[in-house]
């Protein structure tokens, strides 16, 4: 990268550049969002969202709006079933609140959509992305996959009432096996059944073990996502991604909007997942178009702090002055310095508030570089 | 970042019996009884790392990272929800979360209850699966006497053996969830460290079998 980038941007907005260009690379179009959304968009999918609350204020004709707090959303409701394959990625501002934060945070988050006919290979050349968008950021990284098929299946033949499904949701989640089981035991559901699910939910590793695995345990139940997730894998295997790559079946997100291929990436050294995506055709679905879709998103707020002490110095030189200095030396130094490359402060004193490589007293200044 | 296990106990009693299974399933430290006023404490050889943090921190400091795994109260985890994964009942620590009142207490269904407690949101969970309205009043100790005071009507917090509930003219009348201690891990280094933490967690699951 040229002198510029390398002294204007940090570590955080290089690879937000790096992602861009690995986009651009692969044939995505960019997409540039409004700053605003009506407010309705996101009230009739709150549970599509991450967060629960969301920045809005009333426009000049009265309309509440929002500041968004998500792009897909945005990309999804401007399909027409006219369109051919939209593919395209973006890198935005999103606003949103953390879970018991009590503050709203202004969030970088890139991400590309792939929306038109999904098929194995779209879902390989996504997956892809995925790990060549976490490796930008480190090579320790991990992606996770799962299929919802799997479960969804297993768990619709449980018949679980509402209230006991959204708990069974949430252990499976925290990988919480003994409280599971309270609630199988509870809504009578077959033991069988339970050491399905438990054993599923408590496998962990990369593909081709864990793949052996579960077709032991399911048998011959979700057979459309076990072929989908084989044929998906027998491609995967040809790239150096592999040995990155774990089966993780505790992955679960909202079922009324996912329902296939659903993946994680985590970055060793940062706690949370910095890169979520899947198969969301559901979304679509309720949003009236008929198109099937998916994508994922990369949380660069995720980064900050993960990358040590981007630069040494404040600036490279201090020029410092007094009364009696020759300005027009002052001047020309400056000139000589920032033409070789480096950057200059002119101060009267050198207060101690930066830090400098070089420090020079214009008074005592020999002439020499 | 190293392939060190960090562990986060809870300071007191659990945390002291928490570390003894640590220790018998061989993830001993010596340093950690050394007296001194370390807070960290670290068994290169076995590749763990121990420190000691307030019971109701413990959550924050694994869903942060700061510590691979961690052991702390079910109360804990129903009450801040925090994102982590919850691998192992440890079947110690045991008690529950009850709504207690004075002793002949009749609740007045006409108006809102009254609820002391250290769990908002427990109380608040509890109270509105009964779609019962109520007035949460958040104190940090002491919850016993607020009844007595006519502070509130009710309390929602743990009980053990009743005793201190009894000395205060205080009675469960309703058992909302048993409590006891919870292995949980940080979702992003369980994903490095899968195979060290699986290892610790059946390892602690054949301790806990054996001691029932």
């Amino acid at each position: 990268m040229n002198n510029f980038s390398e002294k204007m941007f940090n570590k955080d907005e290089k690879i937000e550049m790096a992602l861009r260009l690995l986009y651009e690379e692969n044939g995505f179009k960019k997409f540039k969002m409004n700053r605003f959304e009506e407010y309705d968009l996101y009230r009739e999918n709150k549970s599509f969202l991450t967060g629960s609350d969301i920045i809005t204020f009333n426009d000049l004709n009265g309309k509440l709006m929002a500041l968004k707090p998500d792009v897909t959303l945005s990309i999804v409701k401007n399909i027409k079933d006219e369109d051919g394959a939209l593919k395209v990625y973006y890198s935005e501002n999103v606003y949103r609140s953390e879970k018991g934060s009590y503050e709203f945070k202004e969030i970088v988050q890139a991400g590309v959509e792939h929306i038109g006919e999904i098929d194995v290979c779209s879902m390989c050349e996504i997956l892809m992305l995925a790990g060549k968008s976490l490796e930008k950021i480190s090579d320790d990284y991990i992606l996770d996959i799962s299929h919802i098929g799997i479960l969804s299946e297993i768990l619709n033949e449980c018949n679980f009432k509402e209230t006991d499904y959204d708990l069974v949701i949430k252990y499976i989640g925290e990988k919480n096996t003994h409280d599971l089981k309270t609630v199988f035991d509870r809504a009578g559901v077959s033991k069988e059944l339970y050491d399905v699910v438990s054993k599923i939910t408590k496998l962990y590793g990369p593909f081709e073990s864990v793949l052996s695995e579960l077709e032991s345990i399911i048998g011959n139940k979700a057979q459309t996502a076990m072929a989908e997730l084989k044929n998906i894998f027998d491609i995967l295997k040809s790239t150096d991604m592999t040995k990155n790559i774990n089966l993780d079946f505790s992955l679960i997100n909202d079922m009324s909007y996912y329902n296939g291929l659903i993946f994680q990436g985590f970055i060793h050294g940062i706690p949370k997942s910095v890169l979520s995506g899947g198969r969301y055709d559901k979304l679509l679905e309720k949003l009236g178009k008929n198109k099937q879709a998916v994508g994922f998103a990369v949380y660069l707020n995720l980064l900050e702090g993960f990358f040590k002490g981007h630069r040494k110095y404040d600036f490279d030189n201090l020029i410092t002055y007094s009364d009696k200095s020759d300005l027009i030396k002052v001047f020309k130094l400056r000139d000589e310095l920032i033409n070789k490359g480096e950057t200059v402060r002119i101060q009267k004193e050198n207060s101690q508030e930066f830090s400098f490589k070089n420090i020079i007293d214009i008074d005592n200044f020999g002439g020499v570089i | 970042m190293d392939n060190m296990i960090s562990v986060a106990l809870p300071k007191g009693r659990l945390g002291e019996k928490v570390l003894k299974i640590f220790e018998d399933i061989g993830y001993d430290c010596p340093a950690i009884h050394e007296n001194n006023r370390k807070l960290i404490f670290e068994n290169e050889e076995k590749g763990i790392r121990y420190f000691w943090v307030k019971p109701s921190d413990v959550a924050i400091y694994v869903e942060r990272g700061a510590a691979d795994i961690g052991v702390c109260g079910k109360d804990i985890l129903l009450e801040y929800e925090p994102n982590v994964y919850e691998l192992l009942d440890l079947d110690i620590g045991k008690c529950r979360m009850a709504v207690a009142a004075p002793k002949g207490y009749r609740e007045d269904t006409e108006r809102a209850v009254k609820v002391a407690t250290k769990f908002p949101n427990i109380a608040k969970t509890y109270y509105s699966s009964k779609s019962r309205d109520i007035d949460i009043i958040k104190l940090n100790g002491s919850i016993e006497i607020a009844p007595i005071l006519n502070m509130s009507d009710v309390i929602v917090d743990i009980v053990e053996t009743g005793t201190t509930l009894l000395e205060n003219g205080l009675e469960p009348i309703i058992n909302i969830v048993p409590i006891s201690a919870r292995l949980i891990a940080n979702k992003s280094g369980y994903k490095f460290k899968a195979d060290k933490i699986e290892e610790i967690r059946k390892l602690m699951l054949e301790k806990i079998k054996k001691n029932t």
